[in-house]
């Protein structure tokens, strides 16, 4: 039975049907996991709990009136908060943190019925773009284990895509769920700032971060974002907006659409093959009857240096909570308090989150403050004004989701800010706070490519629409790597 | 040289919300250690505050209560630091956009009337506390009371002594009880202040530099301390010495202040506008409400004791300084048909003096006002008169039973049946034929004699007016 390229929509229909019962289907993908372990994909696989839940799911799916998704295997990002399981986030400071709470997402998905197979690899505390700053290391792409899969959620993308799981979790504050959604050829989308609840998502950056599924499919991710979307009392910023059916507007006719490209997405940074795939995307957009508008956003190249100040000056307050005393990371044998908070934080952190948290605290002190935050910040505020004027006139925007294809292993890490140029395409939309997508768009030297879609506030039914009508005319989508098929 | 003292105070008040500004775990005082602290007060990874909005009125009341501008517009901020006690290595507080700005405030010293003014008033949430005590070396941190609101209260530098600094910390006090927006709870730390203190030659515009006195919880306290500090800065400034801006703690068994940090070694806070939580906007609907719900201020009510019920203006200001003091006081008039002066002596003396000596409040009194309003009753209609009403008093102070059941039972109803009052002033007369022989060759004092022989005969029953009434027919000179 290989029924692990099939999509959220197929299985689910498998299982109300009975072709198959929820604990074959866990069965099944906990042993490609245990098969493909070389991929490092997981930081813990949950497979008591999963077995335990794929029983319930079947009797569910017996009784009748399951909803949709039950029993269908998933995994999170191990930045969402798992009662009773560990919740690493990446890091050595969370090695022995085991959550005594779900995520608000953590709970949607299990009252939707999915079955959670465990917690998937991740950059430290999502701060880098390579799944390399993983206190458990990196997650290997399947499509060349040379190269890096992205990220942060790069164990998310690599497991979609190798197809251990059917869809997972991730989150994005600079482009971590459609980074290596490209890298590694599915469909990712990170919905509108405070569509899903960030409620026990472990915060980098509370302005920017924002959960989103990553799957096969544009209609699989219509399914996923469904049950992850609605405003939470828990959470703040979370927005009190209705959430429509994300699936009822796929099949919508693009005649007519208005797709804006910004130039400044085509300028010299673009490596000419990502330039041409990009623009073949684009043409299967005109024969469906799209009208292509350039546009321009006069500030996107602001966008790294305000991302790069106001990130950092979130996550060195945000991470202020990891100091030795009431969980994670604590050295041993502390002689004081400053030795305790010193030595605890220091073996407990990575470099790239020391780094961004020493940026932050630098950004953020007295007589550094106007200079850098508020200044990033009115940088913010011009980056969403040119995306405005542009969505005035225009129903989504295109562009390429990176300037190259995944890089190899180790290619970047001396040059963190080579790295942190490579997400110039993502940031500029976290500091928006709009949703964006990544979609399968073809490959260059067998490495996959994606095509990113930007819409406005809480357009993300639309954004499906447009990924979905492209994913009928082309199957990038339907690739596996070779070794996963 | 004349030095002149000023002093501005940081008031933090506990605002007496049911849950936390930024959860719901129960802020009530005094369970065990960390068990009133949620995953949000633990400041676990993954979660968020969600602000309480009862706080928001409250600040909203007290800014009103104040005449302050009350923003439309407020914005929380983290203060960062890192301590054990503070779970999240940042303090939820307000920074540029406080809830409440400019406002002030009467009070009142040696009779005159001085306006102090506000500076702003903000919500923040307070910490845990660390325990040194008893962990072997170690240090315990409870975080039942982390997240608690407060309510910072920042005064400019308007007062010149110490009296006045205690008489507007008491004015804020007594406000906030009033507002019933803090218990003003001083034991629990419920109402405790930082005082800034400097001193400049007289008649010089510029401040001096300034100390600042740390975390004061007693009225005492604060005068004591402002005394000791200012002795502290004068030597040093009579030396030709300069004084070192710092944060200074007072230890009141030593009666000394000492430095706990200098201005070099303070923190920088790195304050900036918390991503996690949205601007507070204070809606027109929300003002208007807070409005409508605003009690009568100890002032207005002041004003309406002396003009309705003919008191004496400290009488008057002794009432309306408390609300449930005043509001026992209009109901033992509402209830006794006795004039309110008396009521207001019997509140203010027999009342108060008794509840004072066993540290009591109003709202502990053992004798509620229905029950002093029949002992009143019972002065009123001549039952007693007023010196036995202070024996029942004392009576119905260790008992529930009413006025008219310890009166009944001890016998005490007033003799007002002249016969009977005349049947003792006669055996009186009699017996004191030397005395009568005084008061007729003119000695008037000795008519005093005969009332107390009187009401000593009677048991202090006889009604006074009665007795003086029949003395004087009897003792015609």
């Amino acid at each position: 039975m290989t029924i692990h390229t099939k999509t959220l929509k197929q299985l689910s229909q498998g299982l109300q049907t009975g072709e198959y019962s929820s604990q074959e289907l866990t069965q099944a993908y906990l042993n490609r996991i245990q098969q493909h372990s070389t991929l490092n994909s997981f930081i813990t696989v949950t497979e008591t709990q999963a077995i335990a839940a794929a029983k319930q799911a079947d009797a569910l799916l017996a009784a009748g009136n399951a909803p949709l998704l039950t029993g269908i295997p998933m995994a999170h990002k191990d930045i969402f908060c798992t009662q009773g399981i560990k919740t690493s986030c990446g890091s050595k400071m969370l090695d022995n943190f085991i959550a005594p709470y779900n995520a608000t997402v953590v709970d949607k998905f299990n009252t939707a019925g999915m079955i959670s197979l465990g917690k998937l690899n991740m950059d430290e505390f999502a701060m880098g773009s390579s799944n390399e700053t993983s206190f458990y290391g990196s997650a290997l792409n399947p499509w060349a284990d040379s190269t890096v899969p992205g990220g942060s959620s790069g164990g998310s993308a690599a497991a979609v895509a190798a197809r251990l799981i059917p869809a997972a979790t991730g989150t994005d504050t600079g482009g971590s769920i459609r980074q290596p959604a490209a890298f590694c050829g599915i469909t990712g989308l990170k919905p509108t700032y405070g569509r899903v609840s960030r409620y026990g998502m472990i915060a980098y950056a509370s302005s920017l971060d924002q959960g989103g599924p990553m799957a096969q499919t544009a209609e699989d991710a219509a399914l996923m974002l469904q049950a992850m979307a609605g405003f939470d009392a828990k959470d703040s910023t979370s927005a009190q907006q209705d959430v429509p059916d994300y699936s009822a507007n796929l099949n919508d006719s693009l005649k007519g659409l208005k797709i804006g490209l910004p130039k400044e997405f085509f300028d010299e940074g673009l490596n000419s093959e990502m330039a041409t795939t990009i623009e073949t995307a684009i043409n299967e957009y005109k024969k469906m009857g799209a009208e292509i508008v350039e546009v321009s956003m006069p500030h996107l190249k602001l966008a790294i240096p305000a991302y790069y100040v106001i990130a950092p000056a979130e996550c060195s307050a945000n991470l202020q909570r990891m100091d030795g005393v009431r969980f994670g990371h604590r050295c041993t044998d502390p002689e004081d308090l400053n030795d305790l908070y010193i030595r605890s934080r220091g073996e407990g952190f990575g470099t790239e989150v020391k780094r961004r948290i020493l940026v932050g605290t630098y950004a953020l002190s007295a007589g550094y403050y106007d200079a850098y935050y508020i200044k990033a910040q009115k940088i913010r505020r011009l980056i969403s004004e040119d995306f405005a004027k542009a969505l005035e006139t225009v129903d989504v925007i295109m562009g390429p989701v990176t300037p190259t294809p995944a890089f190899g292993i180790g290619e970047k890490t001396a040059d963190p800010i080579e790295m942190y140029l490579a997400d110039i395409y993502t940031i500029a939309i976290n500091l928006a706070g709009l949703p964006a997508m990544s979609v399968p768009a073809g490959f260059i030297d067998n490495k996959p490519v994606g095509l990113q879609i930007i819409g406005n506030y809480f357009a993300e039914a639309k954004l499906l629409n447009v990924a979905h009508q492209y994913q009928q005319v082309t199957n990038w989508h339907q690739q596996t790597p070779k070794g996963f098929e | 040289m004349q030095w002149e003292t000023v002093i501005g105070l940081e008031i933090h008040a506990q605002l007496s919300t049911k849950t936390k500004i930024f959860s719901a775990a129960s802020t009530a005082y005094g369970a065990e250690p960390n068990t009133q602290a949620c995953a949000v007060d633990l400041g676990l990874p993954g979660v968020l505050p969600v602000l309480n909005q009862e706080a928001v009125r409250m600040a909203v009341k007290f800014g009103m209560a104040i005449e302050a501008e009350v923003s439309d517009y407020s914005v929380f901020a983290r203060k960062n630091y890192f301590y054990p006690d503070l779970p999240k290595g940042y303090q939820i507080s307000q920074m540029d956009h406080p809830i409440v700005g400019v406002g002030h405030l009467d009070i009142e010293v040696n009779g005159q009337t001085k306006r102090i003014g506000v500076t702003r008033a903000h919500l923040e949430e307070d910490a845990g506390k660390s325990l040194h005590e008893s962990f072997h070396g170690s240090t315990g941190v409870d975080l039942n009371r982390a997240g608690t609101p407060l309510l910072e209260i920042v005064s400019e530098p308007d007062m010149r002594s110490a009296k006045e600094a205690v008489a507007y910390m008491r004015k804020i006090h007594e406000l906030v009880q009033y507002l019933d927006i803090s218990d003003g709870n001083m034991q629990e730390g419920s109402f405790r202040c930082d005082v800034n203190i400097s001193l400049r030659p007289k008649g010089q515009e510029e401040f001096g530099t300034r100390a600042e006195l740390k975390n004061i919880n007693s009225f005492k306290f604060v005068e004591k301390a402002i005394f000791t500090e200012v002795e502290r800065q004068k030597e040093i400034l009579e030396a030709g010495g300069s004084i070192v801006q710092e944060t200074r703690l007072y230890d009141p068994d030593k009666d000394e202040t000492r430095s706990m940090r200098s201005k070099e070694e303070a923190n920088d806070y790195r304050y900036f506008p918390d991503p996690d939580l949205l601007p507070v906007y204070i809606s027109p609907e929300l003002r208007a409400e807070v409005k409508a719900d605003l009690p009568e201020l100890p002032e207005a009510k002041k004003q309406r004791f002396v003009t309705d019920y003919q008191l004496e203006a400290e009488a008057a200001n002794n009432l309306a300084s408390s609300r449930p003091l005043a509001d026992y006081f209009e109901n033992l008039v509402k209830t006794s048909s006795c004039e309110a002066k008396i009521c207001s002596n019997w509140v203010c003396v027999e009342l108060s003096g008794a509840l004072n000596k066993e540290n009591l409040t109003i709202s502990q009194s053992p004798i509620d006002f229905t029950r002093l309003a029949q002992l009143l009753q019972r002065i009123a209609d001549n039952t007693i008169s007023g010196k036995i009403a202070k024996q029942v008093f004392e009576a119905m102070w260790s008992s529930t039973d009413s006025a008219d059941a310890i009166i009944e039972a001890q016998g005490l109803k007033q003799i007002t049946d002249s016969g009977a009052i005349e049947a003792i002033i006669d055996k009186i007369i009699t017996d004191n034929p030397a005395q009568v022989e005084q008061y007729l060759s003119g000695k008037d004092k000795v008519f005093g004699f005969f009332v107390g022989q009187t009401m000593k005969a009677s048991q202090g029953k006889a009604n006074p007016a009665e007795v003086n009434k029949i003395l004087q027919g009897k003792l015609k000179r």
